[in-house]
């Protein structure tokens, strides 16, 4: 392994002052500081990632059995309205935003972001919706008794959020906390796209960012154009159930479709907000691990705007089934396959990055395997789905559940975990320990293959999404089962990661600088990168830096 | 104070592209608010069109609707009038700066009053509210929306006024106010789009 060279500076970074838990109390809640800002939204995503996940496993115990009475009916629309609305603001978009947050002015060579006190803003905003939506249970009175949380299901159709239908303010919550969350998405998104464009150090030009810099860009970008539709539409929703506004009153004119509408135009580009870091991580992991360059460097960056723009025209392909004509159809039928193409172009070149590299197995390599294969099975299933007449056969079936979390559970949180055991070591400066890691991988996928793959077969077979309890003798028992077990695989996994970031901090090996031999500007600093990030402003004349850095006889310069 | 080690930055000084010049902050961030921003306008506007003639009752926008001409021409001005402030900022007019801000603030204000004014005769006069039919409903969000946003932008520009007018703005400022001069130009344009979807196309 080849080493960087260093260069001493002399820190003179002001001690904190103050009484020992006060003080640090004190720091982290006035804190801007990018990488702070960044490891508390990892930190509370984490949190909801705890809970959204027993959400889950209540429901699957709910469902491991025919005729089974575990939970209320009532309790089981909440569990999976809020499991939903959960792991996709307070779980996905954060701990996405945190990544983003700690990770994008340190490969650009930064100070911090471009607005330190909006960041903060957005986070607390974030974080309050979260426990705004959470605090529902005590005191949101629904229609059954007081203290309930919401039960509208994640996308809220109208008329069943009407007033009439939802009284009490159960939903007002998930309103509220979706709004909330989308201010602080926005504000997040916009400081992201300012960073990357106004702050990168001398010589990165855009065609020398590394590409988790240029995922995010075009992952905020998506959020404005997102995130500002479903923003728009809580406001309608709360005009309606506030002031009597008719926007998605049936009894009055108004149109249950448009929500739909106005939902999914946020909520397909949503996935692709989700997925672009996903993305991201696989960039910068695949490449170290693989001991190559990136393959196809411009293509990628062509593939990922290329998705941001076909992404907001395949909305309707969630609506097949409430009837938008042969025209309609057609159309989004199209948007959604042409959409594989740019996606398709990113699996070839990751494989051929991997192809002919001298591949290192290490914990985050093997998560970014399983992303890949699993990517690749979820954009399969999602391209039968776009066909319309398939999707009227299994729209809103167990089908459409497995694909989606194929793609969410699959996809994205593989890729999470592969880039939290790949980016631990720079925040905490320790190692985690690659045993307890592979065992976490194995379970996890062991346990993710069981109730995903097998959860396809009850759809196929008509078992409906979100039913509460189904007849002995459909054929569904034995595939329910296994998938319920495969919960507990996943759970323990997690339990596993998670005891693994806990004891690593203390008892983990010494990092350094640079653990992976690695090569964008993160590498550079020390591990945990100080206050400052960068004790002199980085150059860079290349796309990797640190290469330059290592062998000065061959420097990327003479390639580019 | 301790000694800690860093990547030495790469020696060659030289072939980075000088100056190396990255655009200003603030214009970006404007620029991305005002994209959301839009988002957010286009879905009311979408809602607006799309429950164009579907009320179920009256009043109609044809029967209590009048264009608003003159507090538009007030509005659209005050887009020239910030301009004039920025630039004469830039060429360290300071009294200048003041009077062009000031009569931005006033405009603004006077379209506010005529909104507030037709408001007033819609739910008084014409007995329209947000809960009378989906016109009401789409009319009062829609432009309220807009409204929300002229407020906003007429709360900055009086702040940079008082600070005007006590001495405070200086050309190294001229950056920040073209900033906030680009929001109000945001609202201006929006409003460009509500007229011609309300006043022309809705009636």
């Amino acid at each position: 392994m080849t080493t960087t060279p260093v260069l001493e500076a002399v820190d003179e970074t002001l001690e904190t002052q103050g009484k020992p838990p006060l003080n640090v109390i004190y720091e982290w809640l006035t804190t801007v500081d990018h990488k702070k800002i960044g490891l508390m939204y990892i930190c509370y995503a984490l949190l909801f990632l705890v809970i959204g996940g027993f959400e889950a496993v209540l429901m699957r115990i709910q469902l491991a059995i025919p005729n089974n009475h575990f939970v209320s009916p009532q309790v089981f629309n909440q569990l999976f309205t809020m499991h939903g609305t959960t792991m996709v603001f307070f779980m996905g978009m954060p701990i996405l935003f945190g990544m983003g947050n700690y990770l994008v002015p340190l490969m650009i060579g930064a100070r911090d972001m471009a607005f330190p006190r909006l960041n903060a803003f957005s986070f607390w905003v974030s974080a309050f919706a979260g426990f705004l939506l959470y605090f529902s249970y005590i005191g949101g009175s629904g229609l059954y008794a007081a203290g309930s949380a919401p039960d509208v299901g994640w996308f809220a159709y109208a008329p069943l959020t009407s007033k009439v239908f939802s009284p009490g303010h159960s939903t007002d919550y998930w309103t509220l906390a979706v709004f909330l969350s989308g201010i602080g998405s926005i504000g997040t998104a916009l400081n992201i796209v300012t960073t990357i464009l106004c702050m990168r150090c001398k010589g990165m030009k855009m065609s020398r960012m590394p590409l988790l810099p240029w995922l995010y860009l075009v992952m905020s970008g998506l959020v404005f154009v997102a995130v500002s539709p479903l923003t728009a539409a809580q406001i309608m929703l709360t005009f309606d159930r506030y002031l009597g506004a008719h926007f998605f009153d049936t009894q009055a004119g108004g149109s249950a479709i448009l929500w739909m509408h106005f939902f999914w135009i946020f909520g397909h580009p949503e996935v692709y907000v989700l997925v672009l870091p996903a993305f991201a991580f696989a960039n910068e992991i695949i490449p170290v691990f693989s001991r190559k360059a990136m393959f196809g460097y411009p293509a990628m960056v062509a593939a990922s705007v290329a998705i941001g723009f076909i992404s907001l025209s395949v909305w309707a392909h969630h609506m097949f089934t409430a009837g938008l004509g042969p025209a309609g159809n057609t159309f989004f039928v199209f948007a959604t396959m042409v959409i594989s193409v740019p996606t398709g172009i990113k699996i070839f070149n990751w494989l051929a990055t991997i192809w002919g590299g001298k591949i290192i197995f290490a914990v985050p390599m093997m998560f970014m395997v399983g992303f890949l294969f699993q990517f690749l099975i979820a954009g399969l299933t999602g391209i039968m789905l776009a066909a319309a007449p398939f999707n009227w056969q299994l729209s809103a079936s167990y089908f459409v559940v497995a694909h989606f979390h194929y793609v969410l559970v699959g996809a994205i949180v593989f890729s999470l975990f592969g880039a939290f055991y790949y980016w631990y070591p720079k925040v905490t400066g320790k190692m985690m320990d690659e045993t307890l890691g592979k065992w976490h991988f194995w379970l996890f996928l062991i346990g993710f293959h069981l109730t995903f793959d097998f959860m396809h077969i009850p759809g196929i077979l008509g078992m409906p999404r979100r039913i509460y309890t189904y007849e002995d003798g459909r054929g569904w028992n034995t595939l329910n089962l296994i998938v319920g077990i495969g919960a507990i695989f996943q759970s323990v996994g997690t339990l596993i990661l998670v005891y693994n970031m806990i004891r690593s901090y203390y008892k983990g090996k010494e990092a350094g600088h640079d653990p992976w031999d690695a090569w964008t500007l993160e590498w550079s600093v020390p591990s945990p990168p100080p206050s400052y990030n960068f004790a002199i402003e980085p150059t860079v004349n290349s796309r990797r830096p640190l290469w330059d850095l290592k062998h000065p006889e061959d420097p990327d310069t003479d390639y580019e | 104070m301790t000694t800690i080690t860093t990547a030495s930055r790469i020696p060659i000084d030289g072939p980075v592209e000088t100056p190396w010049k990255l655009p200003y902050r603030g214009n970006v961030g404007m620029a991305c608010l005002i994209i959301a921003e839009s988002a957010i306008f286009i879905i009311f506007v979408v809602a607006y069109i799309y429950y164009i003639g579907k009320s179920l009752s009256g009043p109609t926008p044809a029967q209590v609707l009048e264009l608003p001409i003159f507090g538009t021409i007030c509005l659209l001005s005050s887009s020239i009038f910030v301009h004039l402030a920025v630039s004469s900022l830039r060429k360290e007019n300071y009294r200048a700066t003041t009077l062009h801000l000031a009569i931005t603030v006033l405009l603004g204000t006077i379209f506010l009053a005529t909104t507030a004014k037709e408001w007033y005769h819609l739910i008084h006069d014409e007995g329209l509210t947000i809960k009378t039919n989906l016109f009401g409903t789409t009319y009062y969000s829609l432009v309220g929306l807009h409204a929300t946003h002229v407020v906003v932008g007429l709360i900055m520009l009086s702040l940079t006024l008082a600070f005007s007018l006590a001495g405070r703005v200086k050309e190294e400022h001229s950056e920040k106010l073209e900033v906030l001069s680009l929001y109000w130009h945001f609202v201006d344009a929006v409003w460009v789009v509500v007229f011609l979807v309300v006043y022309v196309l809705g009636r």
